[in-house]
Protein backbone atom coordinates (compact mmCIF):
# COMPACT_ATOMS: atom_id res chain seq x y z
CA UNK A 1 0.00 0.00 0.00
CA UNK A 2 2.57 2.42 1.11
CA UNK A 3 4.86 1.51 -1.88
CA UNK A 4 2.01 1.85 -4.65
CA UNK A 5 1.31 5.65 -3.47
CA UNK A 6 5.31 6.13 -3.19
CA UNK A 7 5.41 5.66 -6.96
CA UNK A 8 2.89 7.96 -7.61
CA UNK A 9 5.00 10.79 -5.85
CA UNK A 10 8.14 9.91 -8.69
CA UNK A 11 5.31 12.26 -11.02
CA UNK A 12 7.13 15.54 -11.81
CA UNK A 13 5.32 17.86 -13.63
CA UNK A 14 3.26 21.00 -13.07
CA UNK A 15 0.11 19.72 -13.98
CA UNK A 16 -1.26 23.24 -12.87
CA UNK A 17 -0.63 26.57 -14.97
CA UNK A 18 0.40 30.27 -12.98
CA UNK A 19 -3.18 31.11 -14.39
CA UNK A 20 -5.17 28.36 -13.09
CA UNK A 21 -3.60 28.81 -9.50
CA UNK A 22 -4.55 32.36 -10.01
CA UNK A 23 -8.13 31.49 -11.23
CA UNK A 24 -8.55 28.79 -8.08
CA UNK A 25 -7.39 31.68 -5.74
CA UNK A 26 -10.02 34.36 -7.08
CA UNK A 27 -12.20 31.48 -7.00
CA UNK A 28 -11.65 30.68 -3.12
CA UNK A 29 -11.60 34.26 -2.40
CA UNK A 30 -7.93 34.47 -1.06
CA UNK A 31 -4.98 37.06 -1.79
CA UNK A 32 -2.04 35.01 -2.69
CA UNK A 33 0.97 37.18 -3.35
CA UNK A 34 3.48 37.29 -6.50
CA UNK A 35 6.31 35.63 -3.98
CA UNK A 36 4.06 32.79 -3.08
CA UNK A 37 2.53 31.81 -6.48
CA UNK A 38 4.99 29.68 -7.68
CA UNK A 39 4.76 28.03 -3.99
CA UNK A 40 1.57 27.23 -4.60
CA UNK A 41 1.46 25.97 -8.76
CA UNK A 42 3.97 23.77 -7.37
CA UNK A 43 2.25 22.58 -4.36
CA UNK A 44 -1.06 22.37 -5.89
CA UNK A 45 0.61 20.21 -8.75
CA UNK A 46 1.86 17.68 -6.80
CA UNK A 47 -1.08 17.65 -4.92
CA UNK A 48 -2.94 17.38 -8.38
CA UNK A 49 -0.92 14.58 -9.46
CA UNK A 50 -1.45 12.90 -6.40
CA UNK A 51 -5.10 12.44 -6.45
CA UNK A 52 -4.92 11.90 -10.36
CA UNK A 53 -4.34 8.17 -9.09
CA UNK A 54 -8.16 7.79 -8.66
CA UNK A 55 -8.36 7.55 -12.01
CA UNK A 56 -6.62 4.51 -12.33
CA UNK A 57 -9.91 2.85 -10.03
CA UNK A 58 -12.62 1.33 -12.27
CA UNK A 59 -15.52 3.07 -10.52
CA UNK A 60 -18.33 1.91 -13.65
CA UNK A 61 -22.03 2.97 -12.21
CA UNK A 62 -21.19 2.84 -8.74
CA UNK A 63 -23.48 5.02 -6.60
CA UNK A 64 -21.05 8.02 -5.29
CA UNK A 65 -20.92 8.26 -1.55
CA UNK A 66 -21.54 11.64 0.40
CA UNK A 67 -21.62 10.94 3.38
CA UNK A 68 -20.63 7.84 6.10
CA UNK A 69 -24.41 7.54 7.20
CA UNK A 70 -25.71 7.49 3.74
CA UNK A 71 -28.44 5.16 4.82
CA UNK A 72 -30.15 7.22 7.42
CA UNK A 73 -32.90 9.23 7.00
CA UNK A 74 -32.51 13.27 7.32
CA UNK A 75 -34.16 14.16 10.52
CA UNK A 76 -36.92 17.50 10.29
CA UNK A 77 -37.69 19.47 13.36
CA UNK A 78 -40.64 20.93 14.06
CA UNK A 79 -41.38 24.71 12.95
CA UNK A 80 -40.82 26.48 16.22
CA UNK A 81 -38.41 29.10 17.71
CA UNK A 82 -36.15 27.13 19.92
CA UNK A 83 -33.47 29.67 20.65
CA UNK A 84 -33.28 33.58 21.94
CA UNK A 85 -31.88 36.39 20.10
CA UNK A 86 -27.98 36.20 20.35
CA UNK A 87 -27.40 38.98 18.67
CA UNK A 88 -24.96 41.22 21.11
CA UNK A 89 -23.28 38.15 22.47
CA UNK A 90 -22.49 37.19 18.54
CA UNK A 91 -21.13 40.75 17.45
CA UNK A 92 -18.73 40.77 20.03
CA UNK A 93 -16.92 39.10 18.06
CA UNK A 94 -17.12 41.13 14.89
CA UNK A 95 -14.88 43.28 13.36
CA UNK A 96 -16.79 46.33 12.85
CA UNK A 97 -21.06 46.89 13.84
CA UNK A 98 -22.95 49.82 13.84
CA UNK A 99 -26.30 49.80 15.06
CA UNK A 100 -26.99 45.95 15.26
CA UNK A 101 -25.44 45.61 11.94
CA UNK A 102 -22.46 44.19 10.30
CA UNK A 103 -19.93 47.31 8.47
CA UNK A 104 -18.15 46.42 5.57
CA UNK A 105 -16.75 48.61 2.68
CA UNK A 106 -19.42 50.18 0.64
CA UNK A 107 -20.62 47.74 -2.25
CA UNK A 108 -23.23 50.48 -3.40
CA UNK A 109 -22.32 53.51 -5.16
CA UNK B 1 2.67 10.90 41.94
CA UNK B 2 -0.90 11.84 41.15
CA UNK B 3 -0.82 12.46 37.52
CA UNK B 4 0.42 8.63 37.33
CA UNK B 5 -3.09 7.42 38.58
CA UNK B 6 -5.56 6.02 36.70
CA UNK B 7 -8.95 7.68 36.09
CA UNK B 8 -10.58 5.02 38.12
CA UNK B 9 -8.30 5.52 41.18
CA UNK B 10 -8.85 9.51 41.41
CA UNK B 11 -12.14 9.15 41.20
CA UNK B 12 -11.92 6.60 44.00
CA UNK B 13 -9.90 9.39 46.14
CA UNK B 14 -12.27 12.16 45.09
CA UNK B 15 -14.82 10.43 45.74
CA UNK B 16 -13.86 9.09 49.33
CA UNK B 17 -12.58 12.79 49.90
CA UNK B 18 -9.33 11.76 50.65
CA UNK B 19 -8.67 14.50 47.68
CA UNK B 20 -10.03 17.26 46.42
CA UNK B 21 -10.73 18.76 42.99
CA UNK B 22 -8.91 22.11 44.02
CA UNK B 23 -6.07 19.80 44.83
CA UNK B 24 -5.97 17.76 41.87
CA UNK B 25 -6.44 21.17 39.69
CA UNK B 26 -3.56 22.79 41.38
CA UNK B 27 -1.38 19.57 40.94
CA UNK B 28 -2.04 19.43 36.98
CA UNK B 29 -1.99 23.39 36.43
CA UNK B 30 1.53 23.27 38.31
CA UNK B 31 2.43 20.58 35.78
CA UNK B 32 1.17 22.74 32.57
CA UNK B 33 3.26 26.05 34.32
CA UNK B 34 6.26 23.64 34.65
CA UNK B 35 6.44 22.05 31.01
CA UNK B 36 4.13 23.67 29.21
CA UNK B 37 6.30 26.00 27.25
CA UNK B 38 8.81 23.47 26.70
CA UNK B 39 5.87 21.25 24.70
CA UNK B 40 3.83 24.35 23.50
CA UNK B 41 0.68 22.03 23.88
CA UNK B 42 -1.60 24.70 24.87
CA UNK B 43 -2.81 27.82 23.73
CA UNK B 44 -5.05 29.08 26.15
CA UNK B 45 -4.82 28.54 30.23
CA UNK B 46 -8.44 28.47 32.08
CA UNK B 47 -6.38 28.21 35.73
CA UNK B 48 -9.01 30.80 37.05
CA UNK B 49 -11.96 29.11 35.89
CA UNK B 50 -10.63 25.61 36.32
CA UNK B 51 -9.89 26.72 40.24
CA UNK B 52 -13.64 27.69 40.30
CA UNK B 53 -14.95 24.76 38.62
CA UNK B 54 -12.63 22.38 40.91
CA UNK B 55 -14.44 23.74 43.77
CA UNK B 56 -17.97 24.03 42.40
CA UNK B 57 -16.81 20.23 41.86
CA UNK B 58 -15.52 19.83 45.61
CA UNK B 59 -18.96 21.12 46.64
CA UNK B 60 -21.07 18.63 44.54
CA UNK B 61 -18.77 15.58 46.16
CA UNK B 62 -19.48 17.14 49.48
CA UNK B 63 -23.06 17.02 48.87
CA UNK B 64 -23.17 13.68 48.52
CA UNK B 65 -22.77 13.50 44.46
CA UNK B 66 -20.82 10.89 43.00
CA UNK B 67 -19.91 10.36 39.90
CA UNK B 68 -16.57 9.02 37.62
CA UNK B 69 -15.71 12.08 36.26
CA UNK B 70 -16.62 14.38 39.16
CA UNK B 71 -13.77 17.11 39.47
CA UNK B 72 -11.48 15.19 37.34
CA UNK B 73 -9.46 17.83 35.37
CA UNK B 74 -9.46 17.67 31.56
CA UNK B 75 -7.76 19.42 28.67
CA UNK B 76 -10.29 20.39 25.52
CA UNK B 77 -8.64 20.60 21.67
CA UNK B 78 -9.13 24.52 20.67
CA UNK B 79 -11.48 23.23 18.15
CA UNK B 80 -14.53 23.16 20.88
CA UNK B 81 -16.06 26.04 21.19
CA UNK B 82 -15.83 27.16 25.09
CA UNK B 83 -18.32 29.99 26.06
CA UNK B 84 -16.85 32.88 26.99
CA UNK B 85 -12.94 31.80 26.39
CA UNK B 86 -11.00 32.03 23.04
CA UNK B 87 -11.59 29.16 20.58
CA UNK B 88 -9.15 29.68 18.45
CA UNK B 89 -8.87 26.84 16.02
CA UNK B 90 -4.63 26.78 15.86
CA UNK B 91 -5.42 30.13 13.73
CA UNK B 92 -4.82 33.93 13.28
CA UNK B 93 -8.04 33.78 11.43
CA UNK B 94 -9.83 33.37 15.21
CA UNK B 95 -7.30 34.20 16.94
CA UNK B 96 -9.64 37.15 18.78
CA UNK B 97 -12.48 34.96 18.71
CA UNK B 98 -14.56 34.10 22.09
CA UNK B 99 -17.05 31.51 21.59
CA UNK B 100 -20.29 32.34 22.71
CA UNK B 101 -21.11 29.05 23.34
CA UNK B 102 -20.14 25.57 24.40
CA UNK B 103 -19.88 22.47 22.06
CA UNK B 104 -22.32 19.88 22.96
CA UNK B 105 -19.21 17.59 24.04
CA UNK B 106 -17.96 20.49 25.99
CA UNK B 107 -21.07 21.36 28.19
CA UNK B 108 -21.54 17.13 28.38
CA UNK B 109 -18.31 16.73 30.22
CA UNK B 110 -18.96 20.31 32.07
CA UNK B 111 -22.10 18.49 33.29
CA UNK B 112 -20.39 15.24 34.71
CA UNK B 113 -18.11 17.96 36.41
CA UNK B 114 -15.47 17.66 34.57
CA UNK B 115 -12.55 20.18 34.79
CA UNK B 116 -11.13 22.21 31.70
CA UNK B 117 -7.54 23.07 32.42
CA UNK B 118 -7.56 25.25 28.91
CA UNK B 119 -7.18 24.53 25.08
CA UNK B 120 -4.67 22.51 23.66
CA UNK B 121 -2.46 23.92 20.71
CA UNK B 122 -3.47 21.78 17.65
CA UNK B 123 -2.86 22.26 13.57
CA UNK B 124 -5.01 24.71 12.16
CA UNK B 125 -8.32 24.59 11.11
CA UNK B 126 -7.20 20.44 12.26
CA UNK B 127 -5.70 20.78 9.04
CA UNK B 128 -2.15 18.93 9.57
CA UNK B 129 -0.54 15.60 10.59
CA UNK B 130 2.72 17.00 12.62
CA UNK B 131 0.78 19.99 14.78
CA UNK B 132 3.10 22.43 12.42
CA UNK B 133 0.74 24.21 10.84
CA UNK B 134 -0.36 25.75 14.07
CA UNK B 135 -0.75 29.89 14.18
CA UNK B 136 1.18 29.09 17.84
CA UNK B 137 3.73 26.83 17.05
CA UNK B 138 4.73 23.46 16.44
CA UNK B 139 4.00 21.04 19.51
CA UNK B 140 6.81 19.15 20.56
CA UNK B 141 7.25 15.39 21.57
CA UNK B 142 7.60 14.67 24.66
CA UNK B 143 9.49 11.46 24.22
CA UNK B 144 11.41 13.53 22.17
CA UNK B 145 11.58 17.29 21.50
CA UNK B 146 13.13 17.53 18.36
CA UNK B 147 10.01 15.67 17.18
CA UNK B 148 6.80 16.50 16.10
CA UNK B 149 3.75 14.64 18.33
CA UNK B 150 1.85 13.96 15.20
CA UNK B 151 -1.37 15.79 14.26
CA UNK B 152 -3.90 17.34 14.19
CA UNK B 153 -4.70 17.19 17.47
CA UNK B 154 -1.10 17.31 18.53
CA UNK B 155 -1.49 19.24 21.75
CA UNK B 156 -3.92 17.30 23.09
CA UNK B 157 -1.51 14.22 22.85
CA UNK B 158 1.44 15.09 23.93
CA UNK B 159 -0.59 16.70 27.13
CA UNK B 160 -2.25 13.51 27.82
CA UNK B 161 1.60 12.10 27.03
CA UNK B 162 2.84 14.42 29.27
CA UNK B 163 0.55 13.55 32.26
CA UNK B 164 -0.78 17.49 32.04
CA UNK B 165 -3.93 16.21 32.34
CA UNK B 166 -5.37 12.72 32.56
CA UNK B 167 -7.80 13.04 29.61
CA UNK B 168 -7.70 15.49 26.50
CA UNK B 169 -10.64 15.54 23.77
CA UNK B 170 -9.53 15.61 20.07
CA UNK B 171 -11.23 15.10 16.50
CA UNK B 172 -10.36 12.89 13.77
CA UNK B 173 -10.83 13.58 10.25
CA UNK B 174 -8.24 11.70 9.22
CA UNK B 175 -6.84 10.50 11.75
CA UNK B 176 -6.18 13.41 13.91
CA UNK B 177 -6.80 11.12 17.11
CA UNK B 178 -5.35 7.94 16.62
CA UNK B 179 -1.81 9.50 15.10
CA UNK B 180 -0.65 11.73 17.44
CA UNK B 181 -2.35 9.03 20.33
CA UNK B 182 0.29 6.65 18.53
CA UNK B 183 3.59 8.90 18.23
CA UNK B 184 3.25 10.28 21.68
CA UNK B 185 2.41 6.92 22.97
CA UNK B 186 -1.11 6.79 24.43
CA UNK B 187 -4.65 5.31 23.63
CA UNK B 188 -6.94 7.21 20.99
CA UNK B 189 -10.57 6.71 20.38
CA UNK B 190 -12.38 8.20 17.15
CA UNK B 191 -16.28 7.19 17.43
CA UNK B 192 -18.27 6.23 14.93
CA UNK B 193 -19.28 8.84 12.77
CA UNK B 194 -22.36 10.69 13.94
CA UNK B 195 -21.88 9.05 17.81
CA UNK B 196 -20.54 11.89 19.04
CA UNK B 197 -21.97 15.61 18.53
CA UNK B 198 -20.01 17.86 16.03
CA UNK B 199 -22.28 21.09 17.48
CA UNK B 200 -20.03 23.40 18.35
CA UNK B 201 -16.71 21.54 16.88
CA UNK B 202 -15.34 23.64 14.60
CA UNK B 203 -16.04 22.25 11.04
CA UNK B 204 -13.38 20.83 9.04
CA UNK B 205 -14.97 18.32 6.90
CA UNK B 206 -18.44 17.74 7.77
CA UNK B 207 -18.74 13.94 6.58
CA UNK B 208 -14.90 12.82 7.92
CA UNK B 209 -14.92 14.83 11.35
CA UNK B 210 -15.76 13.15 14.72
CA UNK B 211 -14.53 13.92 18.12
CA UNK B 212 -12.92 11.39 20.56
CA UNK B 213 -10.61 11.38 22.98
CA UNK B 214 -7.11 10.70 24.67
CA UNK B 215 -6.34 8.75 27.72
CA UNK B 216 -3.25 6.76 29.12
CA UNK B 217 -5.63 3.67 29.10
CA UNK B 218 -8.97 2.02 27.39
CA UNK B 219 -9.97 2.00 30.86
CA UNK B 220 -9.59 5.92 31.65
CA UNK B 221 -10.96 7.01 27.89
CA UNK B 222 -14.09 4.84 28.77
CA UNK B 223 -15.78 7.48 31.59
CA UNK B 224 -14.91 10.37 28.76
CA UNK B 225 -16.65 8.34 25.92
CA UNK B 226 -19.82 7.33 27.97
CA UNK B 227 -20.45 10.80 28.36
CA UNK B 228 -19.76 12.40 25.59
CA UNK B 229 -21.58 9.65 23.07
CA UNK B 230 -25.19 9.96 22.28
CA UNK B 231 -28.17 11.74 20.55
CA UNK B 232 -27.51 15.73 19.72
CA UNK B 233 -30.57 17.11 17.84
CA UNK B 234 -28.39 19.84 17.28
CA UNK B 235 -26.34 17.74 14.78
CA UNK B 236 -28.26 16.99 11.76
CA UNK B 237 -25.99 13.72 11.60
CA UNK B 238 -25.80 13.05 15.44
CA UNK B 239 -27.00 9.18 15.35
CA UNK B 240 -30.53 8.69 17.49
CA UNK B 241 -29.48 5.51 18.87
CA UNK B 242 -29.03 3.83 22.63
CA UNK B 243 -25.41 4.09 23.96
CA UNK B 244 -24.36 0.92 25.56
CA UNK B 245 -22.63 1.22 29.09
CA UNK B 246 -18.82 0.85 27.77
CA UNK B 247 -17.17 -0.02 31.42
CA UNK B 248 -19.56 -3.14 31.17
CA UNK B 249 -18.40 -3.85 28.02
CA UNK B 250 -14.61 -4.15 29.20
CA UNK B 251 -14.92 -7.26 31.14
CA UNK B 252 -15.99 -9.81 28.29
CA UNK B 253 -13.94 -12.73 27.29
CA UNK B 254 -12.18 -12.69 24.08
CA UNK B 255 -12.98 -15.86 23.42
CA UNK B 256 -13.80 -16.98 19.79
CA UNK B 257 -13.14 -12.91 18.93
CA UNK B 258 -12.03 -13.06 14.91
CA UNK B 259 -9.32 -10.38 14.36
CA UNK B 260 -8.55 -9.83 10.60
CA UNK B 261 -5.28 -9.23 9.66
CA UNK B 262 -5.39 -6.12 6.68
CA UNK B 263 -3.14 -7.30 4.19
CA UNK B 264 -2.66 -3.74 2.33
CA UNK B 265 -1.76 -2.36 5.41
CA UNK B 266 1.57 -4.85 5.59
CA UNK B 267 2.22 -4.50 2.24
CA UNK B 268 5.60 -2.13 2.19
CA UNK B 269 5.76 -1.74 5.74
CA UNK B 270 8.59 -1.58 7.44
CA UNK B 271 9.66 -4.78 9.03
CA UNK B 272 10.03 -3.81 12.98
CA UNK B 273 6.64 -1.63 12.38
CA UNK B 274 4.99 -5.04 11.02
CA UNK B 275 6.84 -7.62 14.23
CA UNK B 276 5.59 -4.74 16.54
CA UNK B 277 1.86 -5.97 15.57
CA UNK B 278 2.45 -9.46 14.92
CA UNK B 279 3.45 -9.14 18.26
CA UNK B 280 0.27 -8.04 19.35
CA UNK B 281 -1.50 -10.60 17.33
CA UNK B 282 0.09 -13.09 19.48
CA UNK B 283 -1.15 -11.38 22.61
CA UNK B 284 -4.55 -11.75 20.97
CA UNK B 285 -4.18 -15.48 20.06
CA UNK B 286 -3.16 -16.07 23.68
CA UNK B 287 -6.24 -14.46 25.45
CA UNK B 288 -8.62 -16.50 22.76
CA UNK B 289 -8.84 -14.56 19.95
CA UNK B 290 -8.68 -16.12 15.82
CA UNK B 291 -6.79 -14.30 13.34
CA UNK B 292 -7.84 -14.52 9.72
CA UNK B 293 -6.19 -12.51 6.76
CA UNK B 294 -8.34 -10.18 5.00
CA UNK B 295 -7.94 -8.28 1.98
CA UNK B 296 -9.51 -4.61 1.28
CA UNK B 297 -8.17 -4.38 -2.36
CA UNK B 298 -9.45 -0.62 -2.97
CA UNK B 299 -7.58 0.91 0.45
CA UNK B 300 -5.05 2.54 -1.10
CA UNK B 301 -6.97 4.44 -3.11
CA UNK B 302 -8.47 5.82 0.32
CA UNK B 303 -5.25 8.44 0.05
CA UNK B 304 -5.94 9.88 -3.06
CA UNK B 305 -9.89 9.91 -2.29
CA UNK B 306 -9.42 11.67 1.00
CA UNK B 307 -7.64 14.38 -0.24
CA UNK B 308 -9.94 14.95 -2.63
CA UNK B 309 -13.06 15.09 -0.34
CA UNK B 310 -11.68 16.79 2.20
CA UNK B 311 -10.33 19.97 0.75
CA UNK B 312 -13.79 20.09 -0.93
CA UNK B 313 -15.37 20.02 2.25
CA UNK B 314 -12.95 21.79 3.86
CA UNK B 315 -13.49 24.96 1.00
CA UNK B 316 -17.08 25.08 1.57
CA UNK B 317 -17.11 25.40 5.35
CA UNK B 318 -14.07 27.86 5.68
CA UNK B 319 -16.04 30.02 3.19
CA UNK B 320 -17.65 31.06 6.39
CA UNK B 321 -14.58 33.21 7.32
CA UNK B 322 -15.21 36.00 5.34
CA UNK B 323 -14.06 39.15 7.54
CA UNK B 324 -17.11 40.37 8.36
CA UNK B 325 -18.95 38.36 11.26
CA UNK B 326 -15.82 37.02 13.14
CA UNK B 327 -12.45 36.47 12.64
CA UNK B 328 -9.79 38.51 11.44
CA UNK B 329 -10.18 41.27 9.01
CA UNK B 330 -7.35 42.93 6.58
CA UNK B 331 -6.37 46.93 7.28
CA UNK B 332 -8.11 48.99 5.40
CA UNK B 333 -10.02 46.54 2.61
CA UNK B 334 -10.32 49.22 -0.48
CA UNK B 335 -13.50 47.31 -1.63
CA UNK B 336 -15.90 44.31 -0.35
CA UNK B 337 -13.43 41.98 -2.72
CA UNK B 338 -10.47 43.15 -0.94
CA UNK B 339 -11.60 42.79 2.15
CA UNK B 340 -12.85 38.93 1.70
CA UNK B 341 -9.05 38.12 0.08
CA UNK B 342 -7.09 40.02 1.96
CA UNK B 343 -8.98 39.17 5.26
CA UNK B 344 -8.42 35.17 4.32
CA UNK B 345 -5.28 35.31 2.32
CA UNK B 346 -3.71 37.01 6.01
CA UNK B 347 -6.19 35.20 8.12
CA UNK B 348 -4.94 31.63 7.30
CA UNK B 349 -1.69 30.05 7.30
CA UNK B 350 -0.40 28.31 3.85
CA UNK B 351 -1.47 24.56 4.54
CA UNK B 352 -5.01 25.79 5.28
CA UNK B 353 -4.93 27.56 1.82
CA UNK B 354 -3.73 24.93 0.02
CA UNK B 355 -6.62 22.53 1.09
CA UNK B 356 -9.21 25.71 -0.16
CA UNK B 357 -7.48 25.96 -3.48
CA UNK B 358 -7.53 22.19 -3.93
CA UNK B 359 -11.02 21.81 -3.05
CA UNK B 360 -12.23 24.88 -5.04
CA UNK B 361 -9.98 23.04 -7.75
CA UNK B 362 -11.76 20.02 -7.59
CA UNK B 363 -15.23 21.32 -7.29
CA UNK B 364 -15.22 23.59 -9.84
CA UNK B 365 -16.82 23.54 -13.10
CA UNK B 366 -15.01 20.88 -15.37
CA UNK B 367 -13.29 19.13 -12.48
CA UNK B 368 -16.33 18.01 -10.56
CA UNK B 369 -16.81 14.96 -12.03
CA UNK B 370 -13.45 13.36 -12.63
CA UNK B 371 -12.57 14.61 -9.05
CA UNK B 372 -15.09 14.58 -7.06
CA UNK B 373 -17.67 12.87 -8.12
CA UNK B 374 -14.94 10.03 -8.43
CA UNK B 375 -13.76 9.86 -5.17
CA UNK B 376 -17.17 9.71 -3.70
CA UNK B 377 -17.67 6.45 -5.73
CA UNK B 378 -14.35 5.49 -4.76
CA UNK B 379 -15.26 6.13 -1.22
CA UNK B 380 -18.19 3.72 -1.62
CA UNK B 381 -16.43 0.83 -2.93
CA UNK B 382 -13.88 1.32 0.11
CA UNK B 383 -16.91 1.68 2.33
CA UNK B 384 -18.35 -1.55 0.89
CA UNK B 385 -15.34 -3.60 1.35
CA UNK B 386 -15.13 -2.66 4.95
CA UNK B 387 -18.71 -3.68 5.34
CA UNK B 388 -18.11 -7.08 3.41
CA UNK B 389 -15.07 -7.47 5.63
CA UNK B 390 -16.84 -6.83 8.57
CA UNK B 391 -19.66 -9.95 7.83
CA UNK B 392 -16.30 -12.00 8.01
CA UNK B 393 -14.20 -10.82 11.28
CA UNK B 394 -15.69 -8.91 14.08
CA UNK B 395 -12.60 -6.18 14.16
CA UNK B 396 -9.48 -5.54 11.83
CA UNK B 397 -6.17 -5.08 12.76
CA UNK B 398 -2.82 -2.81 11.33
CA UNK B 399 -0.35 -0.51 12.56
CA UNK B 400 -1.85 3.53 12.94
CA UNK B 401 1.41 5.00 10.81
CA UNK B 402 4.07 3.77 8.82
CA UNK B 403 6.70 5.31 11.35
CA UNK B 404 7.61 7.05 14.46
CA UNK B 405 7.46 10.68 15.24
CA UNK B 406 9.71 12.25 12.91
CA UNK B 407 11.86 15.48 12.86
CA UNK B 408 9.93 19.23 13.32
CA UNK B 409 10.78 20.15 9.70
CA UNK B 410 11.13 17.03 7.96
CA UNK B 411 7.80 17.31 5.98
CA UNK B 412 6.74 20.84 6.02
CA UNK B 413 7.72 21.78 2.77
CA UNK B 414 6.61 18.48 0.82
CA UNK B 415 2.58 18.55 1.65
CA UNK B 416 2.02 15.15 -0.26
CA UNK B 417 4.64 13.35 1.77
CA UNK B 418 3.18 14.56 4.84
CA UNK B 419 -0.13 13.70 3.99
CA UNK B 420 1.17 9.87 3.67
CA UNK B 421 1.64 9.66 7.28
CA UNK B 422 -2.62 9.11 7.59
CA UNK B 423 -2.11 6.14 5.25
CA UNK B 424 -3.49 3.68 7.84
CA UNK B 425 -6.26 5.73 9.23
CA UNK B 426 -8.31 7.83 6.93
CA UNK B 427 -10.45 4.40 5.35
CA UNK B 428 -11.88 4.76 8.99
CA UNK B 429 -13.26 8.03 8.44
CA UNK B 430 -14.32 7.36 4.91
CA UNK B 431 -16.19 4.63 5.62
CA UNK B 432 -17.39 6.13 9.31
CA UNK B 433 -15.87 3.58 11.39
CA UNK B 434 -14.81 3.38 15.08
CA UNK B 435 -10.85 2.69 15.67
CA UNK B 436 -8.95 2.90 18.48
CA UNK B 437 -5.40 3.28 18.55
CA UNK B 438 -3.44 1.62 21.23
CA UNK B 439 0.74 1.80 22.25
CA UNK B 440 2.16 -1.34 21.17
CA UNK B 441 6.14 -0.82 21.55
CA UNK B 442 8.89 1.36 20.41
CA UNK B 443 11.28 1.74 17.29
CA UNK B 444 14.32 4.11 17.73
CA UNK B 445 13.30 4.99 21.41
CA UNK B 446 9.65 6.62 19.96
CA UNK B 447 6.17 4.55 21.20
CA UNK B 448 4.57 3.15 18.27
CA UNK B 449 0.53 2.65 17.89
CA UNK B 450 -1.33 -0.79 17.17
CA UNK B 451 -4.76 0.39 15.39
CA UNK B 452 -8.36 -1.81 15.76
CA UNK B 453 -11.08 -0.83 13.62
CA UNK B 454 -14.69 -2.64 14.25
CA UNK B 455 -17.77 -1.77 12.54
CA UNK B 456 -20.12 0.77 12.43
CA UNK B 457 -21.39 1.34 16.50
CA UNK B 458 -18.89 -1.47 17.77
CA UNK B 459 -17.34 0.80 20.49
CA UNK B 460 -18.17 -1.19 23.10
CA UNK B 461 -15.74 -4.53 21.17
CA UNK B 462 -13.05 -1.58 20.30
CA UNK B 463 -12.77 -0.84 24.07
CA UNK B 464 -13.15 -4.10 24.97
CA UNK B 465 -10.53 -5.27 22.91
CA UNK B 466 -8.06 -2.32 23.94
CA UNK B 467 -8.55 -3.32 27.24
CA UNK B 468 -7.92 -6.26 27.22
CA UNK B 469 -4.81 -6.26 24.87
CA UNK B 470 -3.70 -3.73 28.31
CA UNK B 471 -4.60 -5.78 30.90
CA UNK B 472 -1.89 -8.16 28.74
CA UNK B 473 0.79 -6.00 28.06
CA UNK B 474 2.34 -2.54 30.02
CA UNK B 475 3.30 -0.28 26.69
CA UNK B 476 0.41 2.37 27.73
CA UNK B 477 2.45 2.38 31.75
CA UNK B 478 5.66 3.75 29.89
CA UNK B 479 5.97 7.19 30.63
CA UNK B 480 8.27 10.05 29.18
CA UNK B 481 11.82 10.52 30.70
CA UNK B 482 11.51 13.56 32.67
CA UNK B 483 7.43 13.64 32.83
CA UNK B 484 7.30 10.18 35.05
Amino acid sequence: MLRALLRTLSIQYMSLTRQDVEKIAHLARLSISEQELPVYVSALSSIVNFVDELSRVQTGDVEPMAHPLDGQQQRLRADEVTSTDCREKYQVNAPSVAAGLYVVPRVIE
Amino acid sequence: MLHNLSIGELAERLNSRELSSVELTRHYLARIERFGATLNAMITLTAERALADAAQADLRLKGGERGPLLGIPLIHKDIFCTDGVRTSCGSRMLDNFIAPYDATVVTRLKEAGVVMLGKANMDEFAMGSSNETSYYGPVKNPWNTRKVPGGSSGGSAAAAAARLAPLATGTDTGGSIRQPAALTGITGIKPTYGRVSRYGMIAFASSLDQAGVFARSVADAVPALQVMAGFDPRDSTSVDAPVPDYAAALGKPLKGLKIGILREFFEGLEARNAALIHDALNVYKDLGAQTVEISLPHLPASVPTYYVVAPAECSSNLSRFDGVRYGYRCEQPKDLLDLYKRSRGEGFGAEVKRRIMTGTYVLSAGYFDAYYLKAQKVRRLITDEFRTAFTQVDLLIGPTTPTPAFDLGAKVDDPVTMYLNDIYTIGANLAGLPALSLPCGFLDGLPMGLQLMGPHFSEDRLLCAGHAYQLATDWHKRAPEGYE
